[in-house]
């Protein structure tokens, strides 16, 4: 099957075609084959160690986009039982890049929001690559108010590029709808729980990316501005994109560092896409572990814990003036 | 500082050639209209709200300008000056971050983008904040998002109104998560003063854009726009890439928010403080006259 090669990782997978092709000949007929497979075992083990054992920033934003990778659907369909979705803004339209759900995790009922990418080409134009409309940030507000009025936990998850930057998009409040979302998921009185599964595309991501607890997968960013327009910013040249993830700090690590993130969900070798279940399920976990420690806060001290999370973030130094 | 030291500095910058911002030129220059094209003298420009007396163009302002334009005159006192950025990710990629704030610092004698304080508008109790886009553009890093973040505090633990004139190219960029984040700081604390029914007005001018459109610029209860100011989430250039066509006449121009629903009036500068004191008046009721008791939440 043709996978999807990343640019770093392609002497990797050379390496791996050609010891796939030297397994399937016939030992019987050459003697010194199996010496020479058991050798490029171990050079393909070595690289595969050296490869992804230390990825940079901007090959931590390549493993995020990776088409293969788990995504909301994915979540949805592994942790959560008794999907109802919740479907359109009751202003517009329905925004398929944002999915809203009532649902069952762990027998806990919860409302569930994420930014959904799909599949297939033609799952992806419905959804617009995950690239919310105005329409997507209403839904996901009216599907934040409901858990409100009834008591339900919010878990959402993170994977878009950012909001999408069309004209009608202008037109219709993108700003709006997104600043709406903020000030609402600021002061819900029930517990918010998000997880960084993909990419953390700037305002259209934090529309419904910050809460009580922050969860990021081991290579899913978070970044105020995509390494690609930072670089067109910056050097007018969008091929040094590398250099601006570097110095934009969206890594997990870089999250956790400035206080931002919580806590990290480990990813296998090469990331999750090489094997959801586990990441699937570790984040389920998780996701549960937090919930279990707030659901025992009552609203007033969660709306104020979260006031407070938001006001300690920031860094500037302050003489008297 | 002092009011009367404030006002008194705000005059000397008036005589200081920084940049070509109307408030910082001299009287005695000559300028060419960018609307227009006519040769202006700067005197008559300054006496006229800095917008030009042939073609209306309103030209760009400096904070301390913006501010005096609203207030009661002397009434301005400023807080939080002593806030400057700490350059958190020593960003250095192209032009060092940290550079650029020095420059800043130096050619406009901000501390950062934004001006807040308190002061009062016809009487009424307000606190208030203008951004300077010749800081940085601008932009929200942890300076801005904390002084708007206290300009909010202030009001709601003074119960006075909020006012704040808005001007940005977006998030600030340096300072990476940091900055995106304030957006989310100035949106829970204007929620904040909402839910204590107290008011907020913002007044967009040219340019408004990005992560500073997306949170606290827009929660406001009553929103107005300078005549011709852009305001929009995406830049216009990003917006053409997207849809490669040409975008239309007056997009995102505040008079074609006002069709979209999405503020409530352009007004012309000179004309925006007797609106704003009505609106206060309106929504402060009480207020008007009465001077505000510290620490009465
Ligand atoms: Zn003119």
């Amino acid at each position: 099957m043709a996978r999807f090669v990343m640019e770093f990782e392609r002497p990797l997978v050379e390496l791996e075609e050609k010891l796939a092709e030297l397994k399937a000949l016939d030992v019987a007929s050459l003697p010194d084959l199996a010496a020479e497979i058991e050798d490029l075992e171990r050079e393909v083990e070595r690289l595969r160690d050296t490869l992804y054992a230390a990825l940079s920033p901007w090959e931590r934003v390549q493993v995020s986009r990776h088409p293969e990778r788990p995504k909301t659907d994915d979540y949805l369909s592994a942790l959560f039982t008794d999907v109802v979705e919740l479907k359109g803004d009751r202003a517009y339209g329905d925004d398929e890049a944002i999915m809203a759900a009532l649902a069952t995790l762990d027998g806990r009922r919860v409302v569930v929001i994420g930014h959904r990418k799909g599949r297939t080409t033609k799952e992806n134009v419905r959804r617009n690559f995950g690239s919310p409309h105005p329409e997507g940030f209403r839904k996901a507000r009216r599907a934040m108010l409901l858990a409100a009025k009834f008591g339900l936990p919010v878990v959402t998850l993170l994977d878009t590029a950012g909001a999408y930057p069309g004209l009608e998009d202008e037109e219709r409040g993108q700003a709006w709808a997104i600043a709406e979302c903020l000030a609402t998921l600021s002061d819900l009185p029930v517990p918010v729980v998000v997880v960084g599964i993909g990419e953390g595309g700037s305002g259209g991501a934090l529309a419904i990316g910050f809460g009580d607890r922050l969860i990021m997968l081991e290579n899913a960013y978070y970044s105020v501005i995509s390494p690609e327009m930072c670089a067109m910013i910056l050097y007018k040249d969008t091929a040094r994109a590398a250099e601006s993830a570097s110095a934009l700090a969206l890594t997990a690590d870089d999250l956790v560092r400035l206080g931002i993130a919580d806590e990290i969900v480990p990813e296998p070798p090469g990331g999750a896409h090489r094997d959801p279940a586990p990441v699937i399920a570790a984040v389920g976990s998780r996701i549960s572990a937090a919930l279990d420690v707030l659901s025992g806060t009552d609203s007033a001290r969660l709306q104020h814990e979260r006031y407070e999370r938001l006001r300690a973030i920031g860094v500037f130094d302050e003489s008297a003036g | 500082m002092p009011i009367n030291d404030w006002f008194k500095q705000r005059e000397r910058r008036r005589y200081t050639v920084t940049s070509g911002v109307s408030g910082s030129l001299p009287d005695g220059v000559w300028r060419t209209c960018p609307g227009c094209r006519k040769t202006l003298y700067q005197g008559d420009v300054a006496r006229s709200h800095s917008v030009c007396p042939h073609c209306d163009h309103h030209f760009e302002l400096i904070a301390s300008d913006r501010i005096a334009l609203l207030v009661d005159e002397g009434s301005f006192a400023e807080i939080d000056a002593g806030l400057t950025s700490a350059d958190p990710l020593r960003f250095s990629a192209a032009k060092p971050y940290a550079q650029s704030v020095r420059a800043a610092r130096e050619s406009t004698g901000l501390s950062d983008a934004a001006v807040t304080g308190r002061a009062t508008i016809d009487g009424v109790p307000v606190a208030i904040g203008a951004l300077d886009f010749r800081f940085v553009g601008a932009s929200m890093g942890s300076v801005v998002g904390e002084k708007v973040t206290r300009l909010f505090e202030l009001a709601l633990e003074e119960r006075r109104a909020a006012v704040i004139v808005v001007a940005s190219g977006g998030a600030r960029m340096q300072e990476g998560m940091l900055s995106l984040m304030q957006m989310a700081k100035t949106a829970a604390a204007a929620e904040r003063l909402a839910r204590a029914g107290l008011p907020y007005v913002s007044i967009l001018v040219n340019p408004t854009y990005g992560g500073v459109t997306a949170s606290f610029a827009v929660l406001a209860d009553v929103i107005f726009a300078e005549p011709g100011a852009l305001v929009g989430f995406a830049g216009p250039r990003l917006v053409e890439q997207t849809i490669r066509r040409s975008l239309p006449k007056g997009f995102q121009s505040a008079e074609s928010l006002v069709e979209h629903g999405m503020i409530d009036g352009v007004v012309q500068r000179g004309e925006l403080r007797g609106r704003v004191a009505t609106v206060l008046g309106y929504l402060m009721a009480d207020a008007a006259g009465t001077p505000a008791v510290a620490g009465d939440v």
